[in-house]
């Protein structure tokens, strides 16, 4: 089908979203660098960081074909306003409780959104969820298996994942934050939308989750903290990107 | 197309290594996914990362580009994408073999599904023991992960295993 307008800004939304949740959080992963709690912990999330780059500077680069700037200039040079990410992902790394459930909820949505790309009518896009795959499920492995462990572990630490979880849940919920085209993307074959992902999500979650021993806020009684998809950030987003881009705002023309 | 300068760009990045296990070349690790030659002195190559944030891909573009050149070639266009998108059965025997001379674990052939635990008696590249045990599926980079062999007492990095 030949898309219009609306479409192919729906496209560019989805990307937009993808991207900058991906460049964000791996931002934020690359925090840990050299302050995990332990030495495999420092590199996982270090690795981790590396395969959201890498994701990110391949939807840049889509965005680019469809006549966005440059993956360079994209990245580094819009303001907080214009990041289309969830606010989940720009929340400060906290304690290591809050950084393995926030990778726990967003990885899984990753997963099931990639899975959901593979059979897009968008030739590039597709291919690049293929390749995704592979590499987020050895993300998906680890978060499940460290929300797992610290289950069965001190009273101490069940206490604190269970209470990451009960104020994470809300953030995750806004990385479904409906865009404007969520009907032009169904009905174009593009993306079966954010409810469909939501829904898909939510069981795959609750089914993990109260496996290990905890158990989910009760959806009706969160209430979900949208904006990001907008534009609407919190007060720590301006500060990351000034962080990620102070060297590339010193010499923007600089060659590496 | 020519049969035979294909034949020849082939042969040409066999000889080009991987910039970070200098024992397996690009063609053997099964990121060469395309090649063609429309008339002499040209050469087309498509490129696919085995992991989309690997760093050594640009370099491994410029090897290729230097390679050709060196090698006659004159136009020379090299390309990375996720036309084909590489999964770690696409390493020949040549380039396992490649990598166990490198002291790296090859990776276990899977069927396009892969869970923890295929990682948790890797065949140790030292003393071949399988008693082993993993202990990170991340290593110093994407594509390796970090085991120890109970047997020899060695640490040993091994090439991961992706669908």
């Amino acid at each position: 089908m030949e898309f219009n307008d609306n479409h192919v800004l729906g496209l560019k939304d989805l990307l937009y979203r993808m991207a900058d949740d991906l460049l964000i959080l791996g931002h934020r992963n690359s925090e840990w660098t050299g302050l995990g709690p332990i030495l495999e912990e420092d590199i996982a999330f270090s690795s981790m960081a590396q395969d959201k780059l890498g994701q990110s500077l391949a939807m840049y680069e889509i965005l680019h074909e469809l006549g966005e700037s440059d993956p360079d200039t994209v990245a580094f040079t819009r303001n907080a306003p214009q990041f289309h990410s969830c606010q989940l992902v720009e929340l400060p790394i906290g304690e290591y409780d809050f950084s393995l459930v926030r990778h726990f909820f967003f990885d899984h949505q990753s997963a099931l959104r990639i899975d959901m790309l593979t059979d897009t009518v968008v030739e590039p896009l597709q291919m690049a969820a293929r390749k995704f795959r592979g590499e987020i499920k050895y993300h998906t492995m680890h978060a499940d298996s460290w929300l797992k462990q610290l289950a069965l572990g001190s009273e101490e630490a069940k206490i604190r994942m269970q209470q990451a979880i009960n104020e994470t849940f809300p953030y995750a919920l806004g990385m479904f934050e409906p865009s404007k085209y969520e009907n032009e993307l169904i009905e174009a074959g593009i993306f079966a939308g954010e409810a469909v992902l939501q829904n898909t999500w939510l069981r795959v979650i609750t089914e993990k989750l109260n496996a290990f021993g905890y158990t989910l806020p009760d959806i009706n009684d969160v209430t979900p903290v949208n904006g990001g998809r907008n534009g609407i950030h919190t007060e720590f987003l301006q500060p990351l990107l000034d962080e990620m881009t102070e060297v590339f705002s010193i010499d923007p023309g600089a060659d590496w | 197309m020519s049969i035979s300068r294909e034949a020849h760009i082939k042969e040409t990045l066999e000889m080009v290594m991987d910039p970070e296990i200098p024992t397996i070349s690009i063609v053997d690790l099964g990121i060469v996914t395309k090649i063609s030659s429309e008339k002499e002195h040209t050469a087309y190559v498509q490129l696919t990362p085995t992991f989309s944030g690997c760093p050594a891909l640009k370099i491994m573009e410029d090897l290729v580009q230097q390679a050709l050149i060196s090698a006659g070639y004159t136009e020379v266009k090299v390309e990375t994408s996720f036309e084909t998108q590489w999964n770690s059965n696409m390493i020949s025997e040549k380039g396992r073999e490649g990598l166990l001379k490198h002291g790296l674990a090859p990776p276990p052939k899977h069927d396009g599904y892969i869970e923890l635990d295929v990682l948790s008696d890797i065949a140790c590249p030292l003393c071949n023991s399988r008693n082993t045990t993993m202990q990170t599926p991340f290593g110093p980079t994407l594509c390796r992960s970090m085991h120890y062999c109970k047997n020899c007492s060695n640490a040993f990095e091994a090439f991961k295993p992706i669908y």
